[in-house]
């Protein structure tokens, strides 16, 4: 018998996107300097959502001046005092979370699914772990005083708009700092939405600042002379420019960037949590993920049924509308990712790997990409090297543990890893030997606050998360 | 060359007590934190509507309806027969169960009641729930069941003997019962909980299917840890593979602990999403439950009418 899921939508009208938003300076949103505006839209209808201030390098320059009044007496605080507005924060996050999710969803095009039961929990989590270290730092292992560096100017991706806010505003207020963020152009409705959020809980004006707009808004902010710290997260390419303009100034900087993640799956792997493993490492969020799964090297012995295995899994994922809460896979986010995707994936199929997608039904507006495996792919590939940060899995074999760590290690990037095996000591072994930042066993794409993320190589330096997380934002 | 094939593929893994070991041993090992991750995401699925309308109908289609109690009487019986052939009174579309489940002196009884309805009279049987009776006592506990006329045979494994790696004791066991059920369709309870861990459930669930398990069932109901939709996912994981491996399909029944319509929906969804839609039917997966009916009928009067009507307006039985 057929049973079909009726649709199950949540209603857009949850997410209540007035018509127009500006930017968030001293406690107050206001219009750009120069007036100027740009649209954000829904990616999975292409329907403008509202239109929002873009700031632009006059816009930064307010913004960093209401941060630097607000710094003093923000740091000078007791940490316990900081620590209530964190709560605070946390909670409102909290209660709020199906409108953010929903407007998240809107916004960025990832099924509802993952914007409530992942993006919010987390967002909501990061606030309360680092609310509990703002009174402890003397704690923290830098120092019985460890200062607060002054002014961080945060510049943050598309992928997981409110969660990367989160990673990057919770340690700087609890360490006592005040921010300038700037959300990324295609996805600015979440961070505006927790401007709100710090006005609800009394946040003092200047504290937190969101200036949105483009590149520009973003090369002005780490340009600024008033910024002390940098932390960036998105591609390679911009993370270079600005480890390029900050060189030989005294601000700190954190870098978050690509990835080319193994997932490295062994003939003894619990197969069938290896397979969901695989799945969520690349489709998670459309593969728009800087650590995703996007290589999967798999023990040639187990090689077909794995791929079979897949194959069935990858026919039952729903691609379609965001806010469905029955949807596994939505939008990708922008026009622009969706052409560098397609050009990818075309790639691949030039370069000779085998290309295989299950039977679905793509809607006719918005950009959508069906999840994707190229088997027969060799290190030599575009799609074995380059991040493609879409619905899009490289398969490749091994056949000895040394053979899995020297192609898991064949990249520039170093990230993240997976590896899938019931033997204990095969996965300390491997674990010893991946270069990668963070290195999952018997799961993937799992996050917590309490644990550091950051990379090697070219996927940046510097953690985020746990402990190691405050450094960032203190003058150690 | 090999002049002959095995007459079913895998026979050999059960030639001898090595052999079959072996086999079990060599199944992939199971991760309880995915496993219950990826259980506890299908439950997320949200059933409305038409769909809804759907699985609460199919759901009360497969209920094996269940009185497996020492209290148990002729009368109860009859009453929980009338209950099974229609299960609301007010609403002559809603959908017969799929059996009666009663204990092997009970079975005449419901035979009776149940003549002509479509319903179909399920039997515990050998030393239902515990299992620690002579093997002897066992195949005539079985034998009784059917020649009381059960259509469907629930034995128990013999959980003391697999916890002790006496593998080929209990495949022979089962193939023994197997054979006193004639033409009775015979559910192997795993008994999941005192089982413990999911790797011996798959290893316990392929053992049962080697051995002409009709269908695999978790638990006893009588037992701390019954149905799980961790371990249902399971099971299902494992007919799925069975079938691909032998073109033979086996039915799941998931027993115990599943008592509102909101669960039996997520067990569906995992059905559909895990072993597939071709399992979606009273054929191939049962719910054994008693109190599970009237949640699910209060669901449906409300999708219905619209409107909760309340615990009187179902019937006790």
């Amino acid at each position: 018998m057929k049973f079909e899921y009726a649709p199950a939508p949540e209603s857009p009208a949850l997410a209540g996107i007035a018509p127009s938003h500006g930017l968030f300076i001293g406690g107050e949103f206001r219009e750009a300097a120069d007036g100027k505006v740009f649209t954000t839209i829904s990616p999975s209808s292409e329907e403008v959502l509202s239109e929002v201030a873009r700031g632009g390098p006059e816009d930064v320059d307010a913004a960093v001046a209401a941060a630097r009044a607000a710094f003093p007496a923000w740091s000078a605080l007791p940490g316990a005092e900081r620590a209530k507005y964190l709560f605070r924060v946390a909670r409102i996050v909290q209660e709020r979370s199906r409108e953010l999710a929903v407007l998240e969803s809107l916004d960025n095009g990832k099924p509802i699914r993952e914007s409530r039961d992942v993006d919010l929990p987390l967002v909501a989590a990061h606030f309360f772990y680092y609310a509990g270290w703002a009174d402890k730092l003397p704690h923290a292992g830098y120092g019985q005083d460890p200062r607060p560096l002054g002014v961080a100017g945060q510049v943050i991706p598309w992928n997981f708009p409110l969660l990367m806010l989160a990673w990057k505003i919770a340690p700087a207020l609890a360490c006592g700092n005040t921010v300038v963020l700037k959300p990324a152009e295609t996805t600015p409705l979440t961070a505006l939405r927790f401007a709100d959020i710090c006005r609800q809980a009394g946040l003092p004006p200047g504290v937190v600042n969101i200036v949105t707009g483009d590149g520009e808004a973003g090369a002005a902010l780490v340009a600024h002379p008033g910024v002390d710290k940098v932390a960036f997260t998105g591609s390679t390419e911009v993370g270079r420019g600005i480890a390029r303009a900050l060189a030989g100034t005294r601000k700190k900087l954190t870098l978050e960037l690509g990835g080319k993640a193994a997932n490295i799956v062994f003939d003894d792997a619990p197969l069938d949590q290896a397979v969901e493993g695989i799945v969520s490492g690349i489709f998670f969020n459309q593969g728009h993920v800087c650590c995703a799964g996007s290589r999967l090297l798999v023990q040639e012995s187990v090689a077909d049924e794995v791929l079979d295995a897949l194959k069935r899994r990858m026919a039952g994922l729903r691609v379609g509308d965001p806010l469905d809460k029955n949807t596994d896979i939505g939008a990708i986010n922008s026009a622009g990712q969706l052409a560098r995707i397609r050009e990818l994936a075309e790639a691949g199929e030039a370069e000779g790997a085998e290309r295989w997608s299950p039977a679905c039904d793509l809607p006719g507006t918005g950009f959508w990409f069906a999840p994707t495996l190229f088997t027969g792919v060799s290190q030599a590939h575009r799609i074995a090297r380059e991040e493609i940060f879409g619905p899009v899995l490289s398969v490749l074999t091994f056949r000895t543990p040394d053979e899995a760590v020297a192609k898991a290690n064949n990249t520039p990037y170093g990230l993240s890893a997976g590896i899938w095996t019931e033997k204990g000591s095969r996965i300390l072994w491997m674990a010893d030997r991946l270069r990668a930042g963070v290195v999952w066993s018997n799961t993937f794409n799992k996050f917590d606050p309490t644990s550091p993320f950051g990379g090697f190589g070219e996927s940046g330096y510097g953690r985020e998360g746990g402990r190691h997380g405050l450094e960032a934002y203190l003058d150690v | 060359m090999p002049t002959t094939a095995p007459a079913l593929p895998l026979a050999d893994v059960t030639a001898t007590d090595a052999a079959l070991r072996r086999f079990l041993h060599g199944l992939p090992g199971v991760d309880a934190v995915g496993l219950e991750a990826r259980a506890a995401a299908l439950g997320t699925r949200s059933i409305k509507t038409t769909a809804k309308a759907f699985a609460l109908d199919l759901a009360i289609s497969m209920i094996d309806l269940t009185t497996l109690e020492g209290a148990d009487t002729p009368g109860k019986v009859r009453a929980l027969c009338a209950k099974g052939v229609r299960p609301d009174p007010a609403d002559r579309s809603a959908p017969s169960v799929a059996a009666i489940c009663v204990y092997p002196d009970m079975a005449a009884v419901a035979v009776e009641a149940l003549r002509g309805t479509g319903v179909s009279v399920a039997s515990v049987a050998t030393a239902f729930p515990a299992g620690r009776a002579a093997r002897s006592v066992k195949l005539a506990d079985t034998a009784e069941a059917v020649a009381a006329g059960a259509a469907e045979i629930d034995m128990v494994i013999d959980r003391g003997a697999f916890l002790a790696g006496r593998y080929m004791e209990v495949f022979e066991e089962i193939l023994a019962v197997k054979e006193a059920c004639g033409r009775a369709h015979l559910k192997v309870i795993l008994e999941n909980g005192e089982l413990a861990t999911y790797d011996a459930i798959r290893r316990a669930s392929w053992l049962a299917m080697l051995a002409g398990a009709d269908f695999v069932k978790t638990s006893t109901g009588k037992v701390a840890v019954n149905a799980t939709p961790a371990n249902t996912l399971l099971m299902l994981q494992a007919v799925r593979d069975f079938h691909a491996a032998t073109g033979r399909r086996i039915g799941v029944k998931p027993a115990g602990g599943i008592r509102t319509a909101k669960d039996a929906l997520k067990y569906l969804v995992l059905v559909n999403e895990t072993a597939g839609e071709d399992w979606l039917s009273p054929r191939w997966f049962r719910f054994g439950a008693s109190s599970l009916l009237n949640d699910l009928l209060m669901q449906r009067q409300k999708l219905s009418t619209g409107r909760y009507s309340g615990p009187d307006y179902v019937t006790v039985d």
